[in-house]
């Protein structure tokens, strides 16, 4: 039998009805924005073209569902099978992220009715960052859904299709590390054509790919970390502390990485002198600095790093810092020239919490009806 | 065992990468050999629009109004229905023309035609187009899923998405040559060139463009020059006028690798609202990158090759009823 059980608790709960009048709004904004073009709903233009739509749900919200990467490559490349538990939940909600990030990639597109140009050979542009994306997400989307399929299989007692897809899922599960590293990468890669309107301090050209990779990574073991921290406390289930307490060593060597490679940047190029520019871009820099900074302070620390609290600290922390490093380069201090200006509207922000809140209940429904999350006492 | 698997695996993709990576950096591409542009001359342009009117004559779209009023297009910035647009650069009393204090200069603001074009380069739907002689940029709607990547990666912000509109566009200038227009195609020119009463924007073979302002350059100011108007191989007419006091700056011979519509002023080009831009174009960087980590998607295999064969080891040793 499975080690994994459904949660039996009822579906419909207070934070459900709330999460689901949160969808409800941004589904009714998301309807006007078809009906009535983009411009009705967002604050976007000519100089921002990217708004919270593509920079929250496309790029901050595929690195948040980067848990089932960062799993992946512990589990089944480093061969740490003691973290197998993690896996299943982990892989959920980078289902649901991935799926709900290419949703956010389709509503936001102008000419959504013909997306599927994307996949059509005489239409790829094979020097396009954006192409290689596109169809990466796309794939990494269905190889998760097989990755996560079991749990169905299981519920529905199909043996015989479980047997069989066991005996192939070593290769969806190569696919499901190949493929994040690839287009996560990529995201970051997207900055280099942007060219001058990437604050000096965020475009590190040829090293962009890297440091999407290596937060995109960091972010994927914070939001582990995260949601079984999260999930013992909401669901008072058994704490996983001594598990997640090793993957506080990977985060270390991560964040070790990624700070060096990205002060070393900064130095070499001669750009230090910006981030004492005491403007809105070194301002933004320092707080994106102190967020990644002090998990590593935090879990290089063994006695804390066995600490519920403080590694649920720091896991917040790290996806704060991956969310607000993307939010910087591609938003905050991005700069198209003089004359525009952004801010989301109400109606764009609604949009997104709509589709977060969504994000949210299918994960509630999911672990109550199927098996994900870890039994705790093993049968 | 298995770690050390992974590592041969890894060590066989990155051998791949340095062997077959060195050569790929791919350097800013070239004007294509007969390739059409323009010549915007800041100094000659008076301000007075008809380049804007007859854009929009030809390309079928509506004036802006000045609030209820349509006695001229009040345009101040490009948009989907202004796909030309002067626009003025003004300074302390701003009463002395082409002078950087105190003073005010034209400036046209319209798709540069980029050698090296950054909207085509990150176009995933090749809907935006060079056209491998004329080296104009040209932008197919059937193609485009509307992501707006060409909006990002173009350094003037020309590309122009209609978000008024649910069913909405990009809009830029193509020259007078795209398809129900072809003015090029038919031995015509540019309308704006064709209407600029001045020459301050001449039309022309990038080559001949890039002669006539490098000649200007060299013009001493206060001389009397004779200046064309039209196609700069073939002037409908000339005028005569002194000679301003030129920057030396032909902006679009070098900067992101060219463009194939060229500028010259007498005030500097960051005030007349130019990016700022070195040599090298974007486009040929993220290019280089990504071909650098893809091979065309032979890494990709070979690390896919490797995780494969890691992944299997590991999955079978370990217990068996998992997932």
């Amino acid at each position: 039998m499975s080690e994994h059980q459904p949660l039996k608790r009822p579906i419909i709960t207070l934070p459900f009805i709330v999460l689901s009048v949160i969808a409800l709004i941004g589904l009714y904004f998301l309807a006007l924005r078809f009906v009535n073009g983009m411009g009705f709903v967002t604050n976007l233009n000519s100089g921002y073209a990217w708004g919270l739509w593509v920079v929250y749900d496309v790029i901050v919200g595929t690195a948040l569902a980067c848990g089932g990467y960062a799993l992946a490559i512990t589990v089944y490349v480093m061969n740490k099978g003691k973290y197998h538990p993690l896996i299943r939940p982990a892989l959920l909600a980078s289902l649901l992220g991935y799926a709900l990030g290419g949703l956010g990639a389709f509503i936001d597109m102008g000419r959504w009715w013909q997306f599927y140009n994307i996949f059509l050979p005489w239409h790829m542009n094979f020097n396009s960052v954006m192409l290689e994306v596109g169809l990466c997400v796309a794939t990494y989307i269905l190889v998760l859904f097989i990755e996560f399929s079991p749990a169905f299989l299981e519920k529905i007692g199909a043996k015989g299709l479980l047997k069989a897809l066991n005996k192939v899922l070593f290769l969806f599960i190569a696919l499901g590390v190949l493929l994040p590293t690839m287009h996560q990468s990529s995201l970051g890669t997207m900055l280099i054509a942007m060219g001058y309107k990437v604050h000096p301090l965020w475009q590190t050209l040829h090293i962009q790919p890297l440091l999407a990779v290596l937060t995109a990574l960091t972010m994927g073991f914070a939001v582990v970390v995260f949601e079984a921290s999260f999930s013992a406390v909401g669901f008072r289930r058994p704490s996983e502390t001594p598990l997640l307490a090793g993957l506080g060593k990977a985060i270390v060597g991560l964040l070790g990485a990624y700070l060096i490679i990205r002060f070393a940047e900064i130095i070499l190029q001669g750009k230090l002198g910006l981030i004492f520019a005491g403007d809105l871009g070194s301002l933004m820099f320092f707080l994106e600095t102190a967020l990644f900074a002090f998990p590593l302070l935090v879990l290089l620390s063994p006695q804390r790093r066995q600490s519920g609290p403080y590694l649920l600290y720091a896991a917040v922390c790290m996806l704060l810092a991956g969310a607000l490093y993307r939010f910087n380069a591609f938003l905050i201090t991005y700069d198209p020239g003089p004359g525009y200006s952004y801010f989301p509207s109400v109606s764009e922000i609604m949009v997104t919490a709509g589709i977060v809140a969504i994000e949210i209940m299918a994960y509630l429904v999911v672990v109550k009806m199927f098996p994900v999350l870890h039994n705790a006492d093993p049968a | 065992m298995k770690r050390r698997d992974f590592l041969k695996a890894s060590l066989g993709g990155t051998a791949a990468l340095l062997g077959s990576g060195s050569a790929e950096a791919r350097g800013n591409l070239e004007p294509t050999e007969e390739a059409i542009g323009m010549l915007f001359d800041s100094t000659l342009c008076i301000g007075c629009k008809a380049c804007v009117s007859k854009c929009k004559e030809v390309n079928g779209m509506p004036p802006v109004p000045m609030g209820d009023e349509t006695q001229y297009d009040a345009a101040f910035d490009l948009s989907p229905k202004t796909l030309n647009v002067i626009k003025v650069y003004t300074a302390g009393e701003g009463t002395h023309k082409d002078q950087t204090e105190d003073g005010f200069a034209f400036e046209k603001r319209s798709c540069m035609h980029c050698v090296d074009p950054g909207c085509v380069s990150v176009c995933p739907v090749t809907a935006l187009v060079r056209h491998p002689k004329t080296g104009i940029v040209t932008y197919d709607a059937d193609a485009c899923i509307g992501c707006r990547t060409c909006m990002t990666g173009c350094p003037y912000n020309v590309p122009q998405f209609d978000y008024d509109n649910p069913f909405g566009e990009i809009h830029k200038c193509q020259m007078c040559n795209q398809a129900g227009v072809e003015r090029i195609d038919n031995g015509m020119m540019t309308g704006c060139a064709e209407a600029c009463p001045t020459g301050a924007t001449l039309f022309g073979s990038r080559k001949a463009l890039l002669n006539e302002a490098q000649r200007r350059m060299t013009l001493k100011p206060g001389e009397i020059y004779n200046y064309p108007r039209g196609d700069v191989r073939d002037p409908d007419s000339h005028h005569e006028k002194a000679v301003p006091e030129y920057k030396q700056h032909i902006w679009g011979e070098k900067e992101a690798g060219g463009t194939n519509v060229l500028h010259i002023s007498a005030v500097p080009f960051d005030k007349l609202g130019m990016p700022p831009l070195g040599e090298r174009s974007y486009a040929s960087i993220s290019e280089t990158v990504q071909h650098t980590l893809y091979q065309y998607l032979a890494l990709p295999a070979i690390a896919l090759a490797g995780l494969t064969y890691v992944v299997r080891r590991n999955n079978n040793d370990d217990d068996e009823g998992e997932s």
